[in-house]
C-alpha cells in the first residue's frame, strides 16, 4: 500500500518530540477487518485529522486510543509509555463525543467539573479551573443551565470544555461538528484550531469532511478500508495525492490512464509529461480541475484539443466538461466559454500527478 | 372561540378553518370529535370509579345499624376516630399498628422488588432480540395464574420438609428448627414473586433504550464504578424506577392474601381490616372509612415520593 505515515510535519512542529506512537494496530469485528496494520506518530502539540469515508475504521482507531475499544494487536504509546493496559478512566486522554454525551441531570458547571470531581480535585481548584474553562469557551452565562436548555453549538462547547478542563495529554474529537449547521461549523472549525494553537495540546480529530480536515489540521491522515492511505500536510495531501482514492476523496480529480514509455507517458490524449517518473508500466495520472488551463491557441506541451460539452455556473467558478475523456475543468467566472467551442486544454506537468495505482 | 380576524365569516361556515396536523377542519368539529372519543371512557370512569368512591366517602361517615348489615345514616366522625384507635374503651394502638404493618410490608416488598428487578431488567435488555422477548414472556407468564393460587404454590414449596427450606437451613439463612413458612420469610418470598413483573417491565423499557455513550463519557472522565452508575446509568432509569415504585407499592399496600396464606393469618393488615369490616363484621361504614384512609395514605406517600423525585430528576 502507498503512503508513509510519518512524513514531514509542518514547520512549527519540526524537532518536537513524538507524543503519541501507534504501532501495527489490527482490529477485527468478527470476520470484518476494521483496522489493518495502522502505524503513525503524532508530535507534541500537533493537530492531526483522521479523514475517511464512513466505515474506514477512523472512529474505531480513535476509540482504541480512548480505551473504549480493545486492539487485536499492536501498541499505543503516549510519552513513551504504553497506554493499552490502562482502562479508559486511567488514561490521560479525553474525548469529545459525536453526540456530546453531556450528563442531562447535571448543570453545565457540573458537567465540566465531572472529571475533576472524579479525580477528587479540591473544591476551590475545581471552581477555578471550571470557570477558566467556561471563560475560555465563552460559556460563563450558561453555568447554571442544563444540557437540554442549550443549542447544538453551546453543547459542543460544553463538551469541549468538559474534556479540556482535565488538561489531557491528548484530546480526541469524534466528528464533533457533524451536528452543527454549515455556517456554524465553519466558525467552530476556526475556533477549535485557534484554541488548539493557544493551548499547545495534541488534538486528534476524526471526520469525513475534507474541508474540515483541511481547515483545522497540521497533518491529515487519509484512511481507507482500515489503512492509512496517505499522511501529510493538507497541501501535500491535496496537491500530491498518492492514490486514486486520495485524489478522489479530497476534492475532485481527473484520472487519466497511462502507460510508461521511453520518452514520456502514453495517454489516450497523446504523449504527456508528468511531475515524476512513474514506478509502474501501466497506471493512473491525476490532475485537479482547477489546474487544467484553457487556451485558444495550441500550447507547447501536454495539450488536448477538444470541444466543450457543458458549462455549469457555480457562482465563484465555472465547471466545464469537455468531450474528450470526460475531463472536468474549473475556470474563473471571467472566462466566457460556450458549449461546442473548440479549445486547447493544457495539463501542466508540475500538476500532473503520478498515482501509485 | 378564538377569532381575531376582522373579516366576517362566510355564512354557513361553523367557525374559522384551521389546520390540525395537516387536516383542514374547524375548532368546533375537533371539539365534537374529541368529545365523542372521550365520552365513553369518561362515562365509564364516572359511573364505575368516581361515583362509587364518592358514595364510599359519604358512607364512611355513617354508622352501622344495630342489627348489622344495614347503614344508619347518622353522620359522625366516629369511624375515623376508631380507625385512629379511639373507642368507647379509650385509645388502643392496634389500628395504628395495622397501618404501620401494611406500610412496612409494602415498602419492604417494593425495595426487594427494585433490588431484584434492576439487574434483571438490565440482563434482559442486553440480550439479543429473540432472547429478550422470550425472557420477558417468562416474566409475564406467572401473571396468568391468580395470585391466590400462586401463593398456595409457595406455601407448598416452602414447607419445612422440602428442599428450599432445607437449603435455607443449610445456608444458615434460618436456624435449625426455624421455618420459612409460615412467617415473614415466606410472606416476602410470596409478595416479591407476586409483584416482581410490575417492577421489571418499567425499568426494562429504560434499560433497553439506555444511551451507553454517557457510560463511555463517564469512563473517559475518570469515573469509578459507583460514580459511573450514579451519573451515567441511574439518572437514565429514574422514570422507570418511579413507575416501578408506583406499580409495586400501591397493589402491595392493599394485598392481604399473601400474608394470610403464608403467614397463617398471624398478621393483621389494612386489607384484612377492610375485608373484616365488610364481610365478617358487616360494618359497611367502618370498612368504607378504612378504605378511604388507605387510599389517602397511598396518595400521600406517592405525592411525597413524586415531590422528592421531581426535585432530584431533570427531564432532558
Amino acid at each position: 500500500m502507498p503512503g508513509c505515515a510519518d512524513v514531514a510535519s509542518p514547520a512549527h512542529l519540526r524537532g518536537r518530540s513524538a507524543e503519541l506512537e501507534v504501532r501495527g494496530i489490527h482490529k477485527s469485528f468478527g470476520s470484518v477487518q476494521v483496522l489493518c496494520d495502522v502505524s503513525f506518530t503524532v508530535r507534541h502539540g500537533e493537530f492531526v485529522t483522521l479523514l475517511g469515508p464512513s466505515g474506514c475504521g477512523k472512529t474505531t482507531l480513535l476509540r482504541i486510543l480512548a480505551g473504549l475499544e480493545i486492539a487485536d494487536s499492536g501498541d499505543v504509546q503516549l510519552m513513551g509509555k504504553s497506554i493499552l493496559p490502562l482502562p479508559a478512566n486511567q488514561r490521560p486522554v479525553n474525548t469529545v463525543f459525536q453526540n456530546y454525551a453531556l450528563f442531562p441531570h447535571l448543570t453545565v458547571f457540573e458537567n465540566v467539573a465531572f472529571g475533576l470531581r472524579a479525580r477528587k480535585v479540591p473544591g476551590a481548584e475545581v471552581t477555578r479551573r471550571v470557570n477558566d474553562a467556561l471563560d475560555m469557551l465563552q460559556l460563563e452565562e450558561y453555568t447554571k443551565r442544563y444540557p437540554h436548555q442549550l443549542s447544538g453549538g453551546q453543547k459542543q462547547r460544553v463538551a469541549l470544555a468538559r474534556a479540556l478542563v482535565n488538561e489531557p495529554d491528548l484530546l480526541l474529537l469524534d466528528e464533533p461538528m457533524s451536528a452543527l449547521d454549515a455556517k456554524l461549523r465553519a466558525e467552530v472549525q476556526i475556533e477549535i484550531r485557534r484554541l488548539q494553537r493557544k493551548l499547545g495540546k495534541t488534538f486528534i480529530l476524526v471526520t469525513h469532511d475534507q474541508d474540515e480536515a483541511m481547515t483545522v489540521s497540521d497533518r491529515v491522515m487519509v484512511m481507507n478500508r482500515g489503512r492509512i492511505e496517505q499522511a501529510g500536510t493538507p497541501t501535500e495531501v491535496y496537491e500530491h495525492p498518492v492514490s486514486r482514492f486520495v485524489a478522489q476523496f479530497l476534492g475532485a480529480a481527473n484520472l487519466i490512464p497511462a502507460e510508461a514509455s521511453a520518452d514520456g507517458l502514453v495517454t489516450p490524449f497523446g504523449m504527456m509529461q508528468a511531475r515524476e517518473t512513474p514506478q509502474w508500466q501501466q497506471g493512473t495520472l491525476a490532475i485537479r480541475p482547477e489546474r487544467i488551463r484553457i487556451h485558444h491557441e495550441q500550447p507547447q506541451r501536454n495539450f488536448i484539443h477538444t470541444d466543450i460539452r457543458d458549462v455549469i455556473y457555480r457562482g465563484d467558478h465555472f465547471e466545464v466538461f469537455v468531450n474528450t475523456g470526460g475531463l472536468r475543468v474549473k475556470t474563473t467566472p471571467a472566462e466566457r466559454l460556450r458549449p461546442g467551442q473548440q479549445v486547447w486544454l493544457e495539463l501542466p506537468p508540475e500538476h500532473l500527478e503520478v498515482l501509485c495505482d | 372561540m378564538e377569532n381575531n380576524s376582522e373579516t366576517k365569516e362566510p355564512p354557513g361556515r361553523q367557525g374559522r378553518l384551521m389546520l390540525w396536523y395537516g387536516q383542514l377542519t374547524t375548532r368546533r368539529t375537533l371539539l365534537l370529535r374529541g368529545f365523542a372519543f372521550s365520552s365513553i371512557p369518561a362515562l365509564w370512569l364516572t359511573l364505575l370509579l368516581v361515583a362509587p368512591t364518592l358514595v364510599l366517602a359519604v358512607v364512611a361517615f355513617a354508622q352501622r345499624s344495630a342489627l348489622g348489615g344495614d347503614i344508619d345514616w347518622t353522620f359522625s366522625l366516629r369511624n375515623f376516630w376508631s380507625l385512629l384507635g379511639y373507642s368507647s374503651f379509650g385509645w388502643s394502638s392496634a389500628m395504628l399498628r395495622i397501618i404501620g404493618m401494611s406500610i412496612f410490608m409494602a415498602a419492604v416488598t417494593t425495595i426487594l422488588c427494585l433490588l431484584l428487578a434492576y439487574p434483571l431488567a438490565f440482563f434482559i435488555a442486553t440480550r439479543r432480540q429473540g432472547t429478550r422477548y422470550l425472557l420477558l414472556a417468562l416474566i409475564m407468564v406467572p401473571l396468568c395464574t391468580n395470585l391466590v393460587i400462586r401463593t398456595y404454590g409457595w406455601q407448598l414449596l416452602l414447607m419445612n420438609q422440602l428442599p428450599i427450606a432445607k437449603l435455607a437451613v443449610w445456608l444458615g439463612l434460618i436456624g435449625e428448627g426455624e421455618s420459612l413458612y409460615p412467617g415473614w420469610p415466606a410472606i416476602f418470598v410470596g409478595m416479591v414473586a407476586g409483584f416482581l413483573p410490575f417492577s421489571v417491565l418499567p425499568i426494562y423499557t429504560n434499560a433497553e433504550r439506555l444511551d451507553w455513550s454517557l457510560v463511555e463519557a463517564a469512563q473517559d472522565l475518570y469515573s469509578g464504578r459507583w460514580r459511573l452508575f450514579r451519573h451515567a446509568i441511574l439518572p437514565q432509569t429514574t422514570p422507570g424506577l418511579a413507575a416501578a415504585v408506583i406499580l409495586t407499592f400501591i397493589p402491595a399496600m392493599g394485598t392481604f392474601v399473601v400474608s394470610d396464606i403464608l403467614g397463617l393469618r398471624k398478621f393483621m393488615l389494612i386489607g384484612n381490616k377492610i375485608e373484616q369490616s365488610f364481610i365478617t363484621a358487616r360494618d359497611i361504614p367502618s370498612g368504607s372509612m378504612t378504605s378511604m384512609v388507605l387510599m389517602l395514605c397511598t396518595l400521600v406517600v406517592l405525592m411525597a415520593f413524586r415531590r422528592y423525585w421531581t426535585k432530584s430528576e431533570v427531564v432532558g
